[in-house]
């Protein structure tokens, strides 16, 4: 039981420097990004790569995932960022549906549907059985800094700018920001988090699949930031828990109602997921925590 | 090496006009609600699961089962926005994408909950392609096409010909103009729903009458069928038909150069070529916000 209870606090970690990613693309500069699980996937593979084929060492390993796909995401916005939202959703979408198909393909590089196994466990035989704790604390620390830093950010004159592009992107352009770069900038940072987290999540398992990598990831993600509170960092974190608790104990619902079938069970538990966005959306659009907001703006509410 | 391009560009026009039915579908919710929505993909398969049932339960032949393809996926589009999209109506357009996502992954969950997830085949009989020269094409895919070009059809008659259609093009171009002459815009936007997921469920059964059908089968094909819509211009319906044959096209020509596991891959190329260049699209007007 303590086993699981680690396991499922690590997923938690993961999820939720995934969901802070999303809340910098997202939240603070409003640009949507439905390809959040293609650049996890894009980072573990990275880090994967360099460990097992080049033998590099764990640390680089993570620096290279989190540099390639804030590169990547760079990349992705560049020629789009002045597009409608639901542009960026169909065009981030379409990334991560690539990522998968290359990684399902091009075995000569990813091993294809075999997936990369091997993945070095950093200190993993010193520790032994201690593993799995001591990694869970190491994701414990990652996601504290991270959350420092993006809560920095947040009140810093970056952030602020960042909102100001969400709100308004021509009043933005019009006191002088130059929108695209900061646009650019914040998915690159997001991207560097997805990228760390799939770092994170393929040095934890050793293990990295293309399977893996489905767009319902994508919909935990925003489950989990919708329900926590768009915008706000803490939201993120207390969302991605909540979506960990909330998967995990409907995997009980086998003891209560035994007559369903595994795959019904698993219809069932995405069709919870859906509703459950649905019903965050309905009646919390602001989430459970909702985004704390400067005393002007509260004020003009 | 130009018999092989004709072939596959024979190929192409036929799995075109498949995918323009529900690109059209998409573009034309797209022009009267003004947002994307992600649900076309699981309408598909509601469409494709009603013609299956009709087709190898009932012994319906296929271009029969089709029209309850059109309406069982019409009939859940209407009842599904009405429950889950439009008491948000009135949020951003990316609110409302949300939402008909996780509107997706219900109906797409309740169906696998009630068919399973293995794939399943249309009860149709195998035959023979036939042969013109060099060309070869199988009578389904022809049948395909034609179906897909009939229900193309009937869609240009009813909106260039009845009020109705008119009506509801006037709500497209200018809603406040459409409502001030009176046009009721709910009752539009429950006819756009009904007839553009109609058109979905058609273009998903047609899809699985080409291969098997299972809960995912619109969602493989939801990136080609964006990639019509967005090409031919978000919100044109004659830009969705270009855009379909387009992709079809260019779907089956990038097998000259790369593995056919690619084949969607080359509608996200083509989104983000189409949206540096000319992001209103081939046939579109807007598209920055």
């Amino acid at each position: 039981m303590t086993n699981y209870l680690i396991a499922m606090a690590t997923f938690g970690a993961i999820y939720a420097i995934l969901a802070l990613g999303l809340n910098v693309m997202w939240g603070m500069a409003g640009m949507v990004n439905l390809g959040i699980v293609g650049f996890y996937a894009f980072g573990a593979y990275i880090s994967a790569l360099l460990t097992v084929k080049a033998h590099a060492p764990i640390a680089l390993g993570f620096a290279a995932a989190m540099a390639g796909t804030a590169l990547m995401a760079a990349l992705v916005t560049l020629g789009i960022t002045r597009l409608r939202d639901d542009y960026l959703a169909i065009v981030t979408l379409g990334f991560a549906e690539v990522v998968r198909i290359a990684a399902e393909n091009e075995i000569w590089l990813t091993r294809g549907t075999d997936g990369i196994s091997g993945i070095p466990q950093p200190l993993k035989s010193t520790l032994g059985s201690d593993f799995n704790l001591v990694y869970l604390i190491f994701c414990l620390v990652i996601l504290a800094i991270v959350l420092f830093v993006l809560e920095r950010m947040r009140t810093s004159p970056f952030g602020r700018v960042l909102r100001a592009i969400r709100e308004d992107a021509q009043v933005a352009a019009f006191a002088g920001k130059n929108v695209l770069t900061f646009k650019v900038k914040a998915f690159a940072i997001g991207g560097a988090l997805a990228g760390l987290a799939g770092a994170l999540y393929a040095h934890y398992s050793s293990y990295i699949v293309p399977e893996i990598y489905v767009p319902l990831l994508t919909i935990y993600i925003f489950l989990a930031l919708t329900a926590g509170g768009i915008g706000n960092n803490w939201g993120a974190v207390f969302g991605a828990f909540v979506v960990v608790f909330f998967l995990e104990s409907t995997r009980f619902l086998v003891g209560v109602i035994p007559w369903l079938s595994a795959e019904q069970l698993a219809a069932l538990r995405e069709f919870l997921v859906g509703l459950g966005l649905l019903l965050v959306l309905f009646f919390r659009p602001r989430g459970l925590m909702p985004e704390p907001l400067p005393r002007l703006a509260k004020a003009k509410e | 090496m130009l018999e092989k391009v004709l072939q596959l560009s024979l190929n192409g026009l036929m799995a075109g006009a498949v995918l323009a039915v529900p690109a059209i579908g998409l573009t034309m919710i797209f022009a009267v609600l003004r947002f994307v929505n992600f649900s076309v993909a699981s309408h598909m398969a509601v469409g494709a699961f009603a013609g299956y049932m009709l087709n190898a339960w009932a012994g319906l032949p296929a271009w029969i089962a089709i029209f309850g393809a059109f309406i069982a996926a019409g009939a859940v589009g209407i009842a599904s926005d009405h429950v889950a999209l439009r008491p948000l109506r009135g949020y951003s357009a990316l609110t409302l994408a949300i939402a008909s996502i996780a509107l997706n992954l219900m109906i797409e969950s309740a169906i696998r909950f009630s068919f399973g997830g293995r794939p399943r085949d249309f009860a149709i009989p195998l035959r023979r392609d036939w042969s013109f020269g060099f060309l070869h094409v199988g009578p389904q895919q022809v049948e395909n096409a034609i179906i897909a070009a009939v229900a193309m059809a009937l869609l240009f008659v009813f909106l260039a010909l009845t009020i109705t259609g008119k009506a509801m093009r006037a709500v497209a171009d200018n809603p406040m103009l459409a409502d001030s002459k009176g046009i009721d815009p709910d009752r539009m936007a429950r006819l756009a729903i009904g007839i553009g997921m109609g058109l979905a469920g058609i273009g998903g059964m047609l899809v699985g009458l080409d291969t098997s059908i299972d809960p995912l089968v619109g969602f493989r094909a939801i990136l080609s069928v964006f990639a019509a819509a967005v090409v031919g211009g978000l919100g044109s319906i004659p830009g969705a038909v270009v855009g379909g044959l387009a992709i079809g096209l260019a779907e089956e020509l990038s097998l000259l150069a790369l593995p056919a596991t690619y084949k969607s891959a080359v509608g996200f190329l083509a989104i983000v070529v189409i949206l540096t260049l000319r992001p209103q699209g081939l046939l579109g007007a807007r598209a920055s916000a």
